[in-house]
């Protein structure tokens, strides 16, 4: 019969942090910014159909890194839970701090009752009819929540695509702008060698310099885009806020930053 | 080939039907899970609550239209002068519903949720065809109710973005589906708007000749069928029409349907006969 070693529960929840953050500091980062005329969505994502980004219901929109199957997961249950509740009460009783706080609280049990975390970190969104509406729940593997504003940047190199953010962010930017501004932060703050940039340019006027001369110009085929708009009633006649954004719209969007 | 207890754990996880999970997890939310008791040869709810009549759909080159009259009825009394019976369904389809009011709106408010979750989980959109079973299987659910009185008879109209042609669906109490051609017309009035269909309806009509022939088709139902409203010029109540092509549905704005209506009414005071 072995015995079971002791393990205090400091350490046992520490370890289980540093695994999560290992698993989700190798992802690559998603941008969620708040602007003027929504909230922008923007993530490295080679892959055109397994998706970063997605909708969860009319003004609510979901954005994760981490292991895919566990944040798809995630979704699909956010989008019953939204689902649900608009269908039984409705439609506008659906709420993204309602949708993050059943969230928070699955994260929170798998942390600390499961034998594995999940390793994820998720954004969920809600856009307002003003600026100051605008809700970004960001949820960490270990059920925290925080109510965020302005922008969240999550993933493997977050703090750097923070910093590159700080200069270019603000809350006055059109939706093209914002996602120019976030794509380029990724780009910069992204891992060194896939963006042949140096990664110590700090401010956007030094690096749109340096792209402009060695980097590549931004490649939409690595960008994963979605809006969520703030007035998709009369822009689109449509009730749902959240639109992706790819192909030749997205090579349009952002080939006007190379023109300005 | 996946070991036994994947394939089992898959059918879990990619259920997308709405209807399902709530069928399994809220099975009280079902429209389809309201009973009146068990049936019997007595049981007559249709008196108890309104019904929708006349809904009528026809085809034109690149898209197809549907159109229903304003009049809900319960027995021989008007019960709603205002009620809608076209709606939605999702951005490339539209579904009309005839028969029990209450339960038609909430199988269209379930169908329309059932669309949309499919997208939101799939990421992609349902086919026409997929779009008419899903309808067709919230049909038959409904059996039970239908043997006590309270049945919806839908209509079914989209945009087949394969075929690149406006499809028309029509359906029974039991769920049977039928693929409709040229156009087709659900409810009490629908003998008489079927009968101006046949005579107005061409293949080579435009889209605001279309409407002009549903509208028509919706004031020979009126004028001879009780519980089906005509335009109404007293309340300025004209009827819901939903027009579906390439660009996805849209509703046919009030002032146009006015324009059409009062032309449809101009051209038959004109001629001045009885019938």
């Amino acid at each position: 019969m072995t015995q079971q070693f002791y393990v205090s529960p400091e350490q046992l929840m520490k370890d289980r942090a540093d695994f999560a953050r290992k698993g989700i500091g190798r992802g690559r980062s998603v941008v969620v910014m708040s602007c003027r005329d929504g909230i922008a969505l923007v993530a490295e994502n080679p892959s055109p159909s397994l998706h970063k980004l997605g909708e969860i219901y009319d003004r609510i929109a979901f954005a994760a890194v981490g292991k895919y199957n566990e944040f798809e997961s995630l979704r699909q249950a956010g989008v019953r839970y939204a689902d649900v509740r608009g269908y039984s009460y409705a439609r506008e009783d659906v709420t993204a701090r309602g949708l993050a706080s059943v969230y928070a609280q699955s994260l929170g049990a798998v942390f600390t009752a499961e034998s594995k975390p999940f390793e994820v970190e998720l954004v969920v969104a809600e856009v307002g009819h003003s600026q100051d509406a605008d809700h970004l729940y960001r949820l960490t593997f270990d059920g925290s929540i925080a109510d965020e504003s302005g922008f969240v940047v999550m993933g493997g190199a977050a703090d750097v695509v923070v910093e590159a953010l700080r200069g270019t962010f603000s809350a006055d930017l059109a939706l093209p702008g914002a996602v120019r501004a976030a794509a380029r932060a990724l780009r910069n703050g992204g891992p060194a060698g896939t963006n042949g940039t140096t990664g110590t340019t700090g401010t956007n006027g030094t690096a749109g310099e340096g792209d402009r001369t060695g980097a590549p110009a931004l490649d939409p085929s690595v960008l994963e885009v979605a809006f969520l708009e703030r007035d998709p009633d009369t822009l689109r006649g449509s009730r749902r806020a959240f639109r992706r954004i790819g192909g030749p719209e997205l090579e349009n969007l952002l080939q006007q930053e190379q023109d300005i | 080939m996946l070991p036994d207890d994947a394939a089992a754990a898959v059918p879990r996880a990619a259920s997308t039907s709405f209807a399902d999970y709530l069928g399994v997890h809220h099975p009280g939310l079902l429209p389809s899970n309201r009973t009146l008791g068990p049936v019997t040869g007595s049981t007559d709810a249709s008196h108890l609550a309104p019904h929708a009549t006349t809904i009528v759909s026809l085809t034109f080159p690149g898209g197809v239209l549907m159109a229903g009259d304003r009049r809900a009825t319960m027995g021989n009394v008007i019960a709603s002068r205002h009620i809608e019976k076209v709606f939605p369904a999702d951005r490339s389809s539209v579904l009309g519903i005839a028969g029990s009011a209450g339960i038609g709106l909430d199988l269209t408010r379930l169908f329309q949720v059932e669309l949309e979750h499919y997208e939101k989980i799939e990421a992609t959109m349902m086919s026409l065809d997929g779009k008419a079973n899903r309808l067709a299987a919230m049909v038959r659910q409904n059996l039970p109710m239908a043997m006590q009185g309270l049945a919806v008879v839908p209509l079914f109209a989209g945009f087949d973005a394969d075929r690149h042609v406006g499809r028309l669906f029509s359906f029974d109490v039991t769920g049977g589906r039928y693929e409709e051609h040229e156009h087709h017309s659900v409810g009490s009035g629908s003998v008489f708007a079927r009968g101006a269909l046949k005579k107005l309806w061409n293949p080579r009509l435009d889209e605001a000749s279309a409407v002009r022939v549903a509208v028509e088709a919706l004031y020979d139902a009126a004028d001879d069928d009780s519980a089906t409203g005509g335009p109404d010029a007293v309340r300025s109540l004209w009827p819901v029409v939903y027009v579906v092509d390439a660009a996805g549905a849209r509703r046919v704005p009030e002032r146009e349907l006015e324009a059409v209506a009062h032309a449809i009414i101009d051209a038959r005071s004109a001629a001045g006969r009885e019938a």
